[in-house]
């Protein structure tokens, strides 16, 4: 948490210096299923690996990331689309996700999550054995 | 209104509402800040432009953005970023939310009249493009000597 403090005072974009809770930008995701499981993928720009957290709390799937934009002194804004460098998603799981088996993956800002589905719940095909 | 049509569009759809946003970004009534309440439905990628006494630095949140796609272009201090994200779609497999920018994006940025165009620094991390545009100087802060 203290390191997060650090980043906001010399990373934000927004000039958020770490006093107040800063506003979380809700990333923008795709979410699918197939057979085996739902995939999640959610836009998370300037986020790197130490900077993500993946959490999964009574049946709540939660996203938080931190993105560090590498910014000279003095520097005013003229423009700004985002306006929070805090990411923050949650998504409440179903029972028939296995939530210990998630496994998460981060390239170029883009963080994609699986989360397999029970293997009692996964289709099986079922042999007919002719007599 | 076109934002909830987002994901079904295909790109020359997706093209045109660019163009619309880059027009109204370049010759619209309203300058430029209040713009912010366009891009606030989701244009991609998102832009923050930030400036000091030496350099204009221009970012773009192109998540997963293909790097070899992007290319920059500066005409005096018009500033044009085009670039591609290819989403793999996956077959067969059921949607439940698409709110992700699929395809080829343009923008087109008019930074103050000072930059050097010669003096263009770009880099791509963690999915954000970073231009570093120097500026020539003359609108640095002189001091004026009182006779």
């Amino acid at each position: 948490m203290t390191e997060q403090k650090n980043v906001m005072a010399h990373g934000s974009v927004t000039g958020g210096e770490g006093k107040e809770p800063e506003v979380a930008v809700r990333p923008l995701v795709d979410i699918f299923e197939d057979a085996t499981g739902i995939t999640v993928q959610a836009d998370m720009p300037g986020v790197s690996r130490d900077r993500l957290e993946v959490r999964v709390e009574n049946d709540a799937l939660s996203v938080e990331g931190r993105a560090v934009i590498p910014m000279p002194d003095g520097m005013e804004a003229l423009y700004a689309d985002v306006r929070s460098t805090r990411y923050q998603r949650t998504f409440s799981l179903s029972r028939e996700l296995d939530s210990d088996r998630v496994e998460a993956n981060l390239k170029d800002g883009v963080l994609t999550l699986r989360i397999p589905k029970r293997e009692e719940h996964q289709p099986r095909k079922i042999q007919v054995n002719l007599g | 209104m076109l934002g909830s049509l987002r994901g079904f569009e295909g790109g020359l759809f997706n093209e045109l509402r660019r163009m619309e946003r880059d027009m109204e970004y370049l010759f619209g009534g309203t300058s430029w800040p209040n713009s912010i309440r366009s891009t606030a439905r989701g244009t991609y990628p998102p832009i923050n432009i930030g400036a000091n006494a030496e350099q204009v630095d221009v970012y773009l949140f192109a998540a997963g953005a293909n790097p070899e796609s992007l290319d920059i272009s500066i005409q005096r201090n018009l500033l044009t970023v085009t670039g591609e994200r290819a989403l793999i779609k996956e077959d067969g497999a059921n949607y439940y939310r698409q709110e992700r920018y699929d395809g080829a994006f343009r923008r087109v940025i008019t930074l103050p009249d000072d930059v050097d165009p010669d003096q263009v620094d770009a880099s791509y991390r963690d999915g954000v493009l970073h231009i570093a545009v120097k500026r020539k100087g003359v609108t640095k802060p002189k001091k004026i000597e009182v006779k």
